[in-house]
């Protein structure tokens, strides 16, 4: 935050073309560095599991270093059905999360519900958090996950990292951290969709 | 064997006053109990030597609101009983009606009641007088309703406000002296986002140092709807949410339901599909063996494992992909046979598999078995008596770690089980490390079994020829107007099971997997009931794990297998 902070105060066409340089180097570091927190609820996490482990080997693109604690973790990847029940879980872990912070929706039921349209499961994360990638597949191949994660990468690559100020994202914090509000998601805030 | 006529003799003999109805029903004996006396009658089922029903397996309802035929009340409470040393089975039901849906509870009697009759208050919003906590267990605890309700719309979500603190439970637990004098006790809660909980469980439990004297599990954040879904579709259409359900050994699942299906059809399948579906199950079974122990590896913080172990899994999920083109939800298993024959290199891989799984397996057990770290983590943790296994409908390896040798494979043999030379092995200590070690022992005998039916397995078709499940040929299509009704009756109403009731179990990865079915007739099930073997696992978790340190009852939770998708459906 510092680094922004310092950036974003200074004009001038020596800062400007530093801040082009500091900027492309700070995204080189983000996208190659990515520390995943595997949301993973259903059958989409053991193919998650299948793209950690060896044969398929998640290190290659430089986030395989999975943390279960969202406050070590700038990657939330939602592997698998989110229900109602779930959802004010999902959104807390996300609150908890430090900027800068991207999310993969990982398989249709993350990323619409897929073919659970009932009672129990909400029609898609984006209900609730922003989305980066949407991920389609019932499970997605690990493959396809990669796909994912490089144009997650490219994305990133693309930032302006003044983007990450808390101020400037889509505020969804609840007013009280109990009761919280279902918001309306703007479609033109949705993320990148691979393969459909 | 004491056949139905011997039961219903004795508890008419035993109960003279009171009224039997017997039902014909094909799978197994059916008797219907009026509400006040099925406490006495089912202690009586469950104590009398003769008779010794004394497994409960299963207990669903059933909402009889749109079955326009002799259903006078609204509700059927259904009960599935076992003798587990003569194979008998005996189902027992209750009717009531809307306006006064309370029935006695069975808590008394199977401890295993207590969570199945809170499955069933949730979902029918039918009570039980004297269940010591009855509250909502799959939907969140401010749904309005009662899902499986035939008049409750499938598609009416409900948002949750604020997750549920569980401190109804245990939130007093320790302030009374009666409980045992602690000082102070420390409320601690884990999950569901927690990695020992495999993202789906929570638990809230009271902690005295680092013992754990209370506990209070809290499940369903993973349920889908399964059962309700069942309803909306053709009887095919059920298969690929069968897949999701133990999504560790999805073909299993398939073969369950298809197995129901095809019981309650009458269709017979062919011998080559039937050891097709042997081997993948057997193949099933051993990847899902190898998830569970290299997770629970994973949790005592032994991480190799589970690479050596998943490596077999990516062989096995690459010959699957071969052979039905999906890695992980195959959705490969028809009713009346499966999707495709085998692919000409399959035996041959399933024969490489074979000799690669002793190395896999051999690399893990080299490094666990005689590990000082694993021995003492797991010997003596989580112990579990035969009785109380049984009195919580324990099924599958975790029962059988405590030396009980139930396994539908060989108690209700189905497809060429009966023929196959193999073993069900059992173990006595019933602790962590006996029900991690007999999945290694499991593994070794179901690639008994996969040898054994490569070499037996005999060509021929691979879907039976019925003309009730079986698609004609195109050349009848186009050729005779009878394959051409019959084209279009299966595609447009598609396949007619006959009216009435069942419940045929197969022997999955975790235990036994059973599907309760109601048709009207139609081409759409009228109720699915799945009996999941891990939900009776989990509900006696809390009884393991109390006064334990909480350090051991992670491993004990890893020991049971807990697949959530199977827990919650
Ligand atoms: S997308 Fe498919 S595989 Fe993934 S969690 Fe949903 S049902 Fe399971």
């Amino acid at each position: 935050m510092g680094l922004e902070n310092f950036f974003a105060n200074k004009t001038g066409f020596v800062a400007t073309k530093l801040d082009h340089v500091i900027n492309d180097v700070v995204n080189w570091g983000r996208q190659n560095s990515l520390w995943p927190y595997p949301f993973a609820t259903a059958c989409c996490g053991i193919e998650f599991m299948g793209a950690v482990s060896n044969t398929h080997d998640i290190s290659r693109f430089g986030a395989e270093l999975v943390r279960f604690s969202p406050r070590q973790a700038d990657l939330l990847i939602v592997a698998g059905t989110i229900t109602y029940k779930m959802a004010p879980i999902l959104k807390r872990i996300y609150d908890q999360m430090m900027e800068p912070k991207w999310v993969i929706a990982f398989g249709v039921c993350a990323a619409s519900g897929g073919f659970y349209n009932n009672y129990s499961v909400v029609q898609g994360i984006d209900r609730i958090i922003p989305v980066d990638v949407y991920l389609p597949g019932c499970p997605p191949r690990p493959e396809a996950f990669f796909d994912a994660l490089i144009a997650l990468q490219k994305k990133i690559a693309g930032e302006e990292i003044e983007e990450h100020y808390r101020e400037k994202r889509p505020q969804l914090r609840p007013d009280s951290d109990t009761d919280w509000d279902v918001p309306a998601v703007d479609p033109a805030a949705r993320g990148i969709r691979r393969g459909c | 064997m004491v056949s139905t006529i011997d039961t219903v003799e004795s508890l008419r003999a035993q109960f003279p006053d009171a009224k039997f109805r017997v039902e014909p029903t094909a799978d197994m004996a059916t008797v219907v109990v009026e509400r006040g006396n099925l406490v006495p009658a089912m202690q009586f089922l469950r104590d009398e030597p003769s008779l010794g029903f004394g497994f409960l397996v299963d207990l669903s309802a059933v909402d009889g609101l749109k079955l326009e035929d002799d259903w006078p009340d609204r509700f059927q409470v259904v009960y599935h009983l076992l003798n587990m040393d003569s194979g008998n089975a005996l189902r027992v039901k209750v009717a009531i009606s809307e306006s006064d849906c309370t029935l006695p509870s069975l808590v008394g009697l199977w401890r295993s009641a207590d969570w199945m009759e809170r499955e069933v208050f949730d979902l029918f919003g039918i009570s039980f007088e004297g269940h010591p906590n009855l509250k909502r267990i799959m939907t969140h605890h401010e749904f309005v309703g009662h899902a499986l309700r035939k008049d409750y719309n499938i598609q009416d979500g409900q948002w949750l406000g604020e997750t549920e603190s569980l401190m109804d439970e245990i939130g007093e637990y320790g302030e009374n002296p009666a409980d045992g004098g602690f000082s102070e006790l420390i409320p601690i809660n884990i999950g569901p986002a927690h990695p020992a909980t495999h993202g789906t469980l929570r638990f809230f439990g009271k902690l005295d140092g680092e013992t754990l004297v209370k506990v209070a599990p809290e499940i369903g954040y993973l349920h889908r709807g399964f059962e309700k879904h069942c309803e909306t579709g053709s009887w095919t259409m059920v298969i690929p949410y069968t897949d999701r359900l133990n999504y560790c050994s999805a073909m299993l699942n398939n073969v369950g339901w298809c197995h129901t299906v095809e019981k309650m059809i009458g269709v017979e399948v062919p011998e080559r599909t039937q050891y097709i579906r042997v081997i993948i199950s057997e193949l099933s079974r051993i990847i899902d063996h190898c998830v569970c122990i290299g997770a629970m590896l994973v949790d005592l913080g032994a991480l190799t494992n589970f690479w050596y172990l998943f490596n077999l899994r990516e062989r096995v999920y690459q010959i699957m992909e071969e052979l039905c083109g999906a890695r992980l939800t195959s959705t490969y298993v028809r009713i009346g046979g499966v999707a495709y024959d085998l692919n000409p290199e399959f035996i041959g891989q399933v024969r490489e598999i074979l000799k690669e799984i002793p190395k896999g397996v051999g690399d893990v057990l080299g490094l666990i078995k005689k590990n000082r770290i694993f021995l003492d983590r797991t010997i003596g943790v989580g112990v579990i008596s035969k009785e109380d296994a049984v009195n919580y409908s324990w099924t599958g390896p975790c029962l059988r770690a405590t030396g009980v040798d139930y396994d539908v494979r060989k108690a209700k043999p189905y497809y060429q089980y009966a023929d196959l030379d193999w073993d069900v092995p059992t173990r006595t200590n019933g602790d962590v490390h006996d029900r991690a070690l007999i999945r290694f022992d499991e593994i070794v005998q179901s690639m008994r079994i996969i040898e054994q039916a490569l070499d037996r397995i005999p060509g021929g078709p691979v879907m039976s020829d019925d003309k009730r499940v079986q698609l004609p040929e195109k050349e009848d299509v186009y050729g005779s107007i009878e394959g051409l009704m019959n084209h279009f009756v299966l595609v447009y109403d598609g396949i007619k099971v006959p009216a009435g009731e069942a419940y045929h179990s197969i022997e999955a990865a975790n235990g036994e997997l059973g599907f309760y079915v109601v048709s009207d007739g139609s081409g759409r099930p009228y109720r699915v009931r799945c009996r999941p073997p891990c939900f009776t696992l989990l509900s006696a978790f809390s009884e393991i794990v109390e006064g334990s340190m909480i350090a051991d009852a992670v491993p004990t939770l890893g020991s049971l297998n807990i697949i959530a998708g199977e827990l919650d459906r």
